[in-house]
């Protein structure tokens, strides 16, 4: 069991806080860098989407788990970002351009959004983030001498100095964005911003009988968080090379929540988990898909059985009865998400044999009244 | 002028839909501080159900009616007892995801029972049309109209006059006191849950012979939000009121405005009554205390 003994201030202002994670984080930079040399394209995409989804889940994060405003429409945010890169390559603009300028944009329509917020809490606000991105989709729809309406519109390849960026580069590029992500989104936990949000989040009426200014703060965690997303949706734009309205639906912000549900609503490194989960279910169900009937066939030893589940499963809402599910159960038995499963595990090792599950139990918040058990 | 009249008809007809689904919010938020997204889902399994006892099974419309509306019932309960009460009391985003977990699960398995074709019921109002002088009104219509009016009537005098009722007001305003009261809170929630399948369920029925139906009916339960929002979120002829209004508004909008203007009519009706009144235009202001 390591113990971390305080000699100086420098230790507590630095990034990391031990040696460890120092090695840690750098080894997965180090295998994150080297790995275009090692693995082929179909994963080096698979990894550029993990990433992608990473930044988003980080904005999320920040804006849910922190600051605890909800928002169920993200997508929008993302298309927002995605259509900006889409216009902006098209008349030629560098990226290193038009990447912060989609993220400044992006963070302006997310202050925007974020001032309702002022007026609403919980319910209202999910409501009216998802009437926000119900319009946005109607929007790119009809706005075509832009978005070029429901056909679609292609994404011409970065390009840096007239030089094309390649599967290579925008990886490299993903990465150099979600490491930024990263430290603004550390450096602003840990800032009295943060424990704004924190304040913010676990009573408002403390808060601001505290002096915390809390439609300051709130907008600033709407745009803070939208820009993030408007950065992911350029990179998520170059990525696809094709964007088209159905793709930033209500199912994408639904999908986005899931990263921070699964992963651990208040936990960066949980939207790093989450977003890996996220996109590794699509190629898990393709393969339960293909072999599981398969099994089943096998172990009954009927043809007819092994029939029915394929049937079954090649369903059409088997991913959507699946994502349902998984939401519940994390929501249910592991609230903390898989972050918090991290942090047990390790604690359970540390304190071995004195673990108590009661070190994680969850405390309830009643927003009327104290409820009858 | 006749054109408009016809239009605001259906549109009243359309929003009696919207309200009867945000009834359900209504019902369930006031009781028990929960925002169920799955409440259009329901609409749809009912909707699907009736079709199987109708349809499939041939019952009389009457007795399959009554048939879904039990059916329902129980699933509302049992939602109730296997989601929702394990995380009531934690913050209100994981209670909104749950439920739209529970929605994204009901509408796969009905995807999967009666698979992805439009179907339809014959009831004993189709095809039924009645003059109104220069008027036409379809039956189906008339039969949402009455019905919902009939359900607001049935809906006021059990809370107004039954035990059970008055039990549900008393755990809506204070949940401890009602306890303390010797109310049993649990059975209510279930009851009300119960209640609130049994409106949507009605509500799936009554517009079954109008749109198909089919595994997307439920996203129209997302149109109920504005209803329910423009009425308060907490009063029950407010979120009527607000469902007329926004069947309204979204017809007369698809009818006069360019093409595109009747999908989101109804959130910008809501954003706009987020930012002006966001106590809804029924609802009083409340001050939340510490």
């Amino acid at each position: 069991m390591a113990f971390r003994i305080r000699t100086g201030y420098e230790g507590d202002l630095s990034l990391f806080k031990t040696k460890q994670s120092v090695i840690s984080y750098g080894a997965l930079l180090l295998a994150l860098v080297v790995a275009p040399f090692l693995l082929g394209s179909y994963f080096l995409s698979q990894i550029v989407f993990v990433l992608i989804y990473t930044i988003v889940g980080i904005g999320l994060v920040l804006l849910s788990g922190y600051a605890g405003q909800t928002s169920i429409g993200h997508a929008a945010f993302l298309a927002i970002g995605a259509y900006t890169a889409a216009n902006a390559a098209k008349f030629g603009v560098p990226i290193y351009i038009y990447l912060p300028a989609a993220g400044l944009l992006t963070g302006l329509v997310g202050w925007l959004v974020g001032l309702p917020a002022l007026r609403l809490h919980g319910i209202y606000l999910a409501i009216a983030t998802f009437a926000f991105a119900l319009i946005v989709e109607e929007i790119l729809a009809r706005w075509e001498t832009v978005t070029n309406g429901n056909e679609g519109m292609m994404v011409k390849p970065a390009a840096v100095f007239g030089e094309r960026l390649g599967e290579w580069g925008l990886y490299y590029l993903c990465i150099a964005v979600t490491i930024f992500v990263i430290v603004i989104a550390v450096n602003v936990i840990r800032s009295p911003t943060g424990r704004a949000f924190l304040a913010l989040r676990d009573s408002e009426t403390a808060a601001r009988s505290m002096g915390v200014d809390s439609a300051r703060y709130k907008t600033f965690a709407f745009a803070l968080s939208a820009g993030m997303t408007g950065l992911a949706g350029v990179l998520y734009a170059h990525k696809l090379s094709f964007i088209s309205p159905e793709m930033f639906t209500l199912a994408l912000s639904i999908e986005f929540v899931m990263i921070i549900i699964i992963g651990g609503i208040a936990s960066l490194r949980g939207a790093a988990l989450g977003a890996i989960f996220m996109i590794m279910v699509d190629p898990v169900l393709v393969l339960i898909k293909d072999k599981l009937p398969g099994l089943i066939g096998a172990v009954t030893g009927s043809a007819m059985v092994q029939d029915k589940a394929s049937v079954l499963l090649a369903a059409p809402g088997v991913k959507s009865l699946i994502f349902g599910l998984i939401i519940i159960f994390f929501i249910i038995y592991e609230p903390m998400g898989l972050d918090g499963r991290w942090m047990k595990v390790k604690t359970w090792f540390k304190l071995f044999p004195f673990y108590k599950p009661a070190t994680f139990r969850r405390q309830k918040m009643y927003l009327k009244s104290e409820r009858g058990r | 002028m006749i054109d408009f009249v016809q239009q605001t008809i259906s549109g009243v007809a359309v929003g009696c839909v919207y309200g009867l689904i945000a009834l359900g919010f209504v019902l369930i938020y006031k009781a028990t501080e929960v925002v169920n997204f799955a409440q259009g889902e329901l609409m749809m399994l009912g909707a699907f159900l009736s079709y199987t006892f109708i349809a499939s099974l041939g019952l009389n419309y009457w007795l399959g009616f009554a048939a879904c509306v039990v059916c329902m019932a129980v699933l509302g309960m049992a939602m109730e007892r296997l989601v929702v009460r394990p995380i009531l009391g934690y913050p209100q985003f994981s209670i909104v995801m749950a439920t739209i977990g529970l929605g994204m699960v009901l509408r796969a398995l009905a995807g999967m029972f009666w698979g992805t074709d439009d179907l339809r019921i014959e009831t004993p109002f189709s095809k039924g049309v009645v003059h109104m002088g220069p008027l036409v009104i379809s039956a189906d219509n008339l039969s949402i109209i009455v019905a919902t009016a009939l359900l607001c009537v049935i809906l006021y005098s059990f809370f107004r006059f039954t035990r059970m009722g008055v039990a549900m007001q008393a755990v809506s305003q204070n949940m401890l006191a009602a306890y303390y009261m010797g109310i049993p809170v649990k059975k209510m929630f279930a009851a009300i849950w119960a209640i609130s399948a049994m409106v949507a369920t009605t509500a799936g029925i009554l517009l079954a012979p109008i749109t198909f139906i089919h595994a997307n009916l439920g996203f129209l339960g997302l149109k109920a939000f504005p209803a329910a929002v423009l009425g308060g979120f907490t009063s029950i002829p407010g979120a009527l009121a607000g469902g007329v209004i926004i069947g309204v508004v979204e017809t007369l909008s698809g009818f006069y405005l360019p093409e595109g203007f009747k999908d989101i009519a109804a959130y910008i009706v809501l954003l706009a009554v987020l930012l002006l009144r966001p106590q809804g235009l029924f609802g009083g202001a409340a001050l939340k205390k510490v």
